[in-house]
């Protein structure tokens, strides 16, 4: 147990940090640049999005490019609730697609936008089981069933209220074991078969293929619409407002559809 | 054991008054790391709504929230303390094969995201996992969505906390007097028990209160091993980051709340037990 020898251990250690601090700033660097966009004539234009948004829209962003040569679609994909928080804060960007016009009426009220919101797509809840159906469930009633496990979202979430909606109009009281964050971890713990079963969308369980979906006719009255708008502080208007046109166009209702949004 | 002599009068003296000037190198960026560390707590205090602070106070949710937290924080440091120690000697004192292997894997829960950790915990002690699914056909023992597993991913990234701290404190300790003590005719426990924990006491209270604090604020592995239930598996960073979806305002509250009431423990507990630290 020399002194020495733990000494120089440590030594090492410390090197092979410092080392590995400078790797991973050196993988950095040249992202960065890329991402910033090393070309001052390339148009960038930055849209925020809620997650469920993520297939489509970057689908939907390659599209864009192509017919806009020069131009890159940035995305920031996350809970429409904690986009809302950036934009108030002053996180640039140029367009913002919500989950649920509760949190685009927030950014409204705050005085974000540019212009009015517009409903683009529609999403609705399915009942989503793991693909062997353990608990053996076909309607919203057999939720309430206390032998099932349930995971629902948390209402302060979009998918959350609703779940909440759609139980209301059934008429039907779940104690969930969890409330989720947001839907993909609700569709998660799904998967997983922690739950038996949960009320995700339509778009996710097509997405996952290794849940099963249960369609159930309360679903309709809580559908989920998406608003999209410019929004006040974008640094290319003109650019945003042709995205918002190219989401609403043909191309929009084709790669929608696919993902089982409903358009409007 | 002859000890260390202490220094001269003048020696001292002289040690107190060099000591006594800060220098400006390091004292620069000694206020500069404070502030940065303060200038955030700054930010929630500017915007708490402290009129309506009482009211939120009183919410029952909240209540229910802070006292899981507190509760399951403890017990998950209590398991790391009953596990960790013994782990800790485990690394500090015997050379076995692999050791420094075993070392690596105890700090994996502090360099893998929690989130990714409470997956790994699903997938291991969910009712599907490798072993969760024996404890649920054998036993009818789910953990997922139950305080224990609230307990089991605080444990789980709390305990590397503990490890490391105990086992610099056993590598600091003097062998000698353990050397003493088993020439003069203990047994390796009474060893164990009488001379290096007692050696090591202040190592092991301070990995405690890093392990607490760190379960305390968990989040990550938490909601997604133990999910999200009020009053039985929604702690305070829980109810914190789903009060941020609705209102920031009541997302200030509960922070101000885990702040200030983990603040009070923590100086209570350094003024009576950890003076050393």
């Amino acid at each position: 147990m020399g002194e020495g020898r733990s000494v120089g251990r440590t030594r090492r250690a410390a090197a092979g940090a410092a080392a590995g601090l400078l790797l991973a700033a050196a993988a950095c660097a040249p992202v960065e640049e890329g991402a910033a966009g090393t070309d001052p004539a390339r148009r960038a234009l930055t849209v925020f999005a809620a997650a469920s948004l993520t297939g489509t829209f970057e689908e939907l962003g390659g599209r864009f490019e192509e017919r806009h040569p020069g131009t890159r679609v940035r995305f920031n994909f996350a809970g429409s609730s904690q986009l809302a928080d950036h934009i108030a804060a002053g996180a640039p960007a140029d367009v913002f697609a919500s989950a649920d016009t509760r949190t685009m009426d927030r950014v409204e009220d705050e005085g974000g936008t540019a212009g009015d919101a517009v409903v683009f797509v529609r999403n609705t809840l399915r009942i989503a089981v793991p693909a062997d159906n353990p608990a053996g469930i076909d309607s919203l009633a057999d939720l309430a069933d206390p032998g099932v496990k349930v995971a629902l979202c948390a209402e302060e979430v979009p998918c959350g209220a609703a779940a909440a909606r759609a139980l209301e109009a059934a008429g039907v009281e779940v104690t969930p074991v969890s409330r989720e964050r947001d839907v993909k971890a609700a569709l998660t713990k799904t998967e997983l078969g922690e739950v038996d079963a949960a009320l995700v969308y339509r778009t996710d369980i097509r997405a996952s293929g290794e849940v099963a979906g249960i369609a159930f006719p309360e679903a309709e009255q809580a559908a989920n619409d998406y608003p999209i708008a410019v929004l006040k502080g974008a640094d290319r208007p003109g650019l945003a407002r042709e995205w918002v046109a190219f989401v609403r166009s043909e191309d929009g209702d084709e790669v929608f559809d696919g993902a089982g949004f409903t358009t409007v | 054991m002859a000890r260390v002599s202490p220094p001269s009068e003048p020696a001292a003296g002289r040690l107190r008054v060099r000591a006594g000037r800060s220098p400006w190198p390091l004292l620069v960026p000694a206020l500069a790391g404070l502030a940065f560390l303060v200038l955030p707590f700054a930010g929630l205090l500017a915007r708490a709504p402290w009129s309506t602070l009482g009211t939120r106070l009183l919410m029952p949710e909240v209540r229910g929230a802070l006292w899981l937290s507190l509760t399951t924080a403890t017990a998950a440091t209590g398991v790391a303390v009953l596990l960790g120690v013994p782990l800790a000697w485990l690394l500090a004192r015997t050379e076995f094969p692999g050791r420094r292997l075993v070392r690596a894997l105890v700090t994996v829960p502090l360099v893998i995201p929690p989130v990714v950790g409470g997956v790994a915990l699903l997938l291991a002690l969910g009712r599907r996992g490798l072993v969760g699914r024996y404890l649920d056909a054998w036993f009818g023992l789910t953990l997922p969505f139950t305080p224990a597993a609230v307990v089991i991913a605080q444990v789980f990234v709390a305990m590397p906390f503990l490890v490391i701290s105990v086992e610099g404190a056993l590598r600091g300790a003097d062998r000698r007097y353990e050397e003493a003590a088993a020439t003069l005719g203990a047994s390796r426990a009474v060893v164990f028990r009488r001379v290096t924990l007692p050696m090591v006491g202040p190592g092991v209270v301070a990995g405690a209160v890093l392990a607490w604090a760190r379960a305390l604020g968990e989040f990550g592995a938490t909601i997604t091993f133990a999910g999200n239930f009020p009053g039985r598996t929604q702690t305070m960073p829980l109810a914190v980051y789903l009060a941020m979806q609705q209102s920031p305002e009541s997302a200030i509250v509960l922070s101000l709340v885990l702040l200030a009431v983990s603040l009070v423990i923590l100086v209570a507990l350094r003024d009576r037990w950890v003076g050393a630290l």
